[in-house]
């Protein structure tokens, strides 16, 4: 026996898809499926919670949004994109997921990105662990100054916090300064070898955006707004992504 | 301002032969490696030119015939299962479950270790890894490239097996 059939009420609007639809270019080509399945036969997350890609989006095509709104498959798709990848008509699954996401009640969404999320905005960092810009400070100047003291031929290493002019910004994902500063270093000494001219920001030095995965659109925004806002400030030519 | 990712830097920088990087010191000890694509830079930021450019750094620094791609690969990769928040999400087993098709492929390499230059891909490889007790170590890309140099430190070696704990030490 497979599962029960899905009951589909009469001329239901898909208000969902509707709205989803207006957002995207082009609605997301949304209208477009073949059901080939190509999305799904290819996707990680076919089959977790008994969802896929493709039956995720005909079951937005066909109305329910209800079950479209409330599967915890939306926090299983990685919205790699992988699905449009492959698609023949290019179709933009994941930013079907992301709206779904969305429509989730804000302090319902999984605690741990929402938490990520709110550290955050605690500060200026754009750090998911919340580390502040002065512990971010501290602890870089601290390790290179340890780096310079006890590693022969790294004297002039350099780290620095706002440099002014500095052609390169670099990010920094926050799981090395708060857990494992020591994997700063070989970063550093790259740098020191090629003889980059660099600097992180005590603004937004945070590499990571879990307010992204919230489907949290204005703090998504903000924390990318203070990071490259700074990079600007600082006057800095390239915005490096260290991972 | 341009928005770059540190990968095309480093090729660049190979290149420019301001990084002086070669796989000398894996000319006898033959130990192979596989790569993985991060999703977030390569199929949704700038696609297989910058997988190219990971591809060009790693068999630099491993040696060309240390390297065993995964498949499919570049922007036809498929996702390790740490990205879009799911290592943060609480669902675990989901995440492990997902990411069983990642497991495969790396260890379809044979490779010894699986570079993981992204922070996601590297916390979800790393705990695959553990998790189903595959035999494969998961490196940063620094890790390797400073390793090259011989300038790599004994407390910057968190993440490399006892083959290479050693190595390039003085």
């Amino acid at each position: 026996m497979g599962e029960a059939a899905i009951q589909i009420g009469p001329e239901r609007p898909s208000a969902f898809l509707d709205r989803v639809k207006e957002m995207l270019p082009e609605g997301g080509n949304l209208d477009l499926c073949l059901t080939c399945g190509a999305c799904a036969s290819g996707c990680p997350a076919t089959g977790l919670h008994g969802m896929d890609p493709r039956k995720f989006l005909r079951m937005a095509a066909l109305g329910l949004d209800e079950e479209i709104t409330t599967t915890p498959w939306v926090w299983m798709c990685s919205m790699c994109q992988r699905c449009v990848y492959v698609c023949p008509m290019k179709i933009d699954i994941p930013a079907l997921v992301y709206q779904a996401r969305a429509a989730w009640p804000r302090e319902e969404r999984p605690k741990g990105i929402l938490g990520s999320c709110d550290m955050a905005l605690r500060n200026e960092s754009g750090s998911a662990m919340g580390a502040s810009p002065e512990d971010f400070t501290f602890v870089v100047e601290d390790v290179a100054e340890e780096v310079r003291e006890n590693q022969p031929g790294f004297e002039d290493l350099q780290a620095p916090v706002d440099k002014q002019g500095a052609y390169f910004f670099l990010n920094q994902n926050s799981r090395e300064p708060v857990t494992e500063p020591d994997e700063m270093i070989p970063l550093w000494k790259i740098l020191h070898h090629v003889g980059a001219d660099w600097t992180y920001g005590s603004k937004g030095w945070g590499g990571e955006n879990y307010c992204m995965f919230l489907a949290d659109d204005e703090s998504w925004k903000h924390v990318v707004a203070t990071s490259i806002g700074q990079a600007h400030a600082l006057g800095c030519k390239v915005y490096l992504n260290t991972e | 301002m341009e928005i770059a990712s540190i990968y095309q830097y480093y090729a660049r920088w190979i290149r420019e032969g301001k990084l002086k990087v070669n796989s000398d010191w894996n000319k006898d000890l033959k130990i192979k490696f596989t790569a993985q694509d991060p999703c977030q830079i390569v199929r949704k930021s700038y696609g297989d030119a910058v997988a190219d450019d990971l591809r060009y750094v790693v068999k630099t620094l491993v040696g060309e015939e240390n390297f065993v791609d995964m498949y499919p690969n570049k922007s036809n990769n498929y996702c390790c299962g740490g990205g879009g928040g799911f290592l943060q999400s609480g669902y675990n087993e989901e995440r492990r479950d997902y990411g069983r098709l990642k497991l495969d492929q790396i260890l379809a390499t044979g490779a010894d270790y699986c570079i993981a230059a992204c922070h996601n891909c590297h916390a979800q490889i790393h705990d695959l890894a553990e998790h189903f007790e595959a035999p494969y170590h998961t490196v940063h890309l620094w890790t390797l490239i400073c390793l090259s140099l011989g300038i790599l430190g004994e407390n910057e070696r968190e993440y490399l097996g006892p083959d290479l704990a050693e190595v390039g030490l003085t």
